[in-house]
């Protein structure tokens, strides 16, 4: 070895992240053209008047008797949007849920008649899945507002459907990554899926499933909120009408009180989880 | 030996606690279609089952023109240019308020900065997006800002909590050797978290990516604005294809997402 290897031994990586320093300015400068990054635009006159002004009618809350009536009918709207559509897809997620779960697959027990069907039936049920929680729910809502109309049956719908995808897949997925044996001894043994599942899978499961379902209920809560913003109604519509109005007072009004249903929301699920524990 | 006598069946006791949240549940899904005035069986009447057919129908077939497919891909790659610039300053900014969040600064700075991470991430990505196209004009630069002003928020706390339990036992070392507050930081503290914090953001990006492709809707540039678009006027078959690869994007994104964590997950272990 030389000495001068020995008195300044060079970084082994150095060559590596200059590579990769160099690549990446190489992509950013492109990406921020593509998105038309203009810092400067944030400091044009005209809309920092136009946001300060909005900004400015934050404080004080609009609190007129009118306007609180009509945030609470949209506050309930929102939960009530949420719980029915987590309901609806708990609905849907279930069945899906049960053909999917290799752990409760007969078939794959053993070589016989049913194999190549029942295979074929759990890829089909899987696409199904996948497709329903393909699209973000705002962009199912933005349809079925356009199927349906305005209001929150758009928004329940849209859930059910994202959700239900959601809740299939992670249901499948508990289902499948505990301790399967006791419901494999029950299938072998001649037992039917449904009460392998009662009393194979589920006294293992049924605590992680049921906290899954009240995180996403507290997801969906959050979920109705911005769906409101394409039509589906609660309090996201109305706050998208406030913004369209530039009305500050009303926003921040709403703003709060989506918060306080988020606090809530949070609250809720961890007490229903710590008693189902 | 004799049989022993079989077992009284004993009945488990009974769960009064969980019985009541389930009725509580049960009323809960009861008020709530009751409130909402929901008729699903209005759904399934042969009438509305039609006008749902027709309505499907006119998405078919998805207009393929290559004109109008430069137009979708030009759409997805704004979209996902848009997701990646958000979550990298994001990434920055979160990885910048995590120092005081994690407490380094004293505890007056730990709370101020909990409270300003804690608003940045309440406020959904829609609700900035409103708020952001207002102050930067519609355009993609809009849904940049939209998604770093949240994920920053949700990226310092997790980066925040990552530092917080991270041993402090090398960076102390290199304090007490002499070194300066940043490089201690740099070679003590960041090796352990840095692994995390980029699977963080990954699986952040990964989640606006989504996002960015319905932030559009407010008119934030990318394939949601597109969509937007051709829904209001009616054309459904240009709406079919922005769909089309809405679903393709997120489907590769998943794919894709999948295998880089299993990478990741491999060469940690």
């Amino acid at each position: 070895m030389t000495a001068r290897t020995m008195a300044q031994p060079r970084d082994p990586l150095a060559r590596g992240r200059l590579t990769a320093l160099v690549l990446a300015l190489a992509l950013l400068w492109p990406a921020l053209h593509i998105a038309q990054f203009n810092p400067a635009a944030l400091f044009d006159a005209t809309s920092l008047g136009v946001m300060g002004g909005f900004l400015a009618g934050f404080f004080p809350p609009a609190t007129d008797a009118g306007f609180l009536s009509l945030l609470a009918r949209a506050t309930l709207e929102t939960l009530a949007m949420a719980t029915a559509g987590m309901a609806l897809a708990f609905v849907l997620a279930v069945p899906l849920a049960l053909v999917v779960t290799r752990s409760l697959s007969i078939s794959r027990i053993g070589p016989g008649a049913g194999r190549g069907p029942a295979a074929a039936l759990r890829a089909g049920a899987r696409l199904v899945l996948t497709v329903f929680r393909a699209c973000p729910e705002v962009v199912w809502a933005l349809l079925f507002v356009r199927a349906f109309g305005l209001g929150p049956a758009a928004g329940v719908l849209a859930l059910a459907i994202t959700y239900g995808g959601m809740l299939g897949k992670v249901y499948a997925e508990i289902l499948e990554s505990g301790d399967t044996r006791p419901a494999r001894a029950l299938l072998e043994a001649g037992s039917g899926r449904i009460a392998a599942l009662g009393y194979g899978l589920l006294p293992g499961a049924a605590q992680e499933l049921a906290s899954y379902t009240v995180y996403r209920w507290e997801c969906a809560v959050r979920a109705s909120v911005v769906m409101g913003f394409v039509g589906a109604g609660g309090l996201g519509q109305l706050m998208d009408q406030s913004m369209k109005m530039l009305n500050g007072g009303e926003t921040s009004a709403i703003l709060v009180v989506f918060l306080l249903l988020v606090l809530l929301a949070d609250g809720i699920s961890a007490v229903l989880r710590k008693v189902l524990a | 030996m004799r049989a022993s006598a079989p077992a009284p069946a004993v009945r488990p006791a009974r769960n009064w606690a969980g019985m009541a949240v389930l009725a509580g549940v049960l009323a809960a899904v009861v008020a709530s279609f009751a409130w909402l005035a929901l008729d699903l069986r209005a759904l399934f009447t042969a009438e509305a089952l039609a006008s749902m057919a027709h309505f499907v129908a006119e998405f078919f077939p998805p207009d393929l023109s290559p004109a109008f497919l430069a137009k979708v891909g030009w759409g997805t790659v704004q979209t996902l240019v848009v997701s990646a610039l958000g979550t990298l300053m994001a990434f920055a900014a979160g990885a910048l308020m995590a120092l005081p969040a994690a407490g380094r600064w004293g505890l007056p700075a730990r709370a101020a900065a909990r409270f300003i991470l804690n608003l940045l991430r309440s406020v959904p990505e829609l609700v900035w997006g409103v708020l952001m196209v207002l102050l930067a004009g519609l355009g993609p630069f809009a849904g940049v800002l939209a998604l770093a002003l949240h994920t920053s928020g949700v990226l310092g706390r997790l980066f925040a909590e990552a530092l917080e339990n991270a041993p402090p036992a090398p960076e102390q070392a290199l304090r007490l050797g002499g070194s300066g507050a940043a490089a201690a930081l740099a070679y003590g503290s960041l090796p352990l978290v840095w692994p995390q914090w980029l699977a963080y953001g990954l699986y952040r990006w990964e989640m606006n990516i989504r996002m960015a492709a319905a932030l559009g809707f407010v008119g934030a540039g990318g394939l949601g604005q597109m969509l937007y678009f051709h829904l209001s006027l009616f054309q459904q078959a240009q709406a079919a294809t922005v769909i089309g690869a809405m679903f393709v994007l997120v489907v590769l994104v998943d794919g894709g997402s999948a295998r880089l964590r299993r990478t990741l997950v491999a060469a940690q272990a």
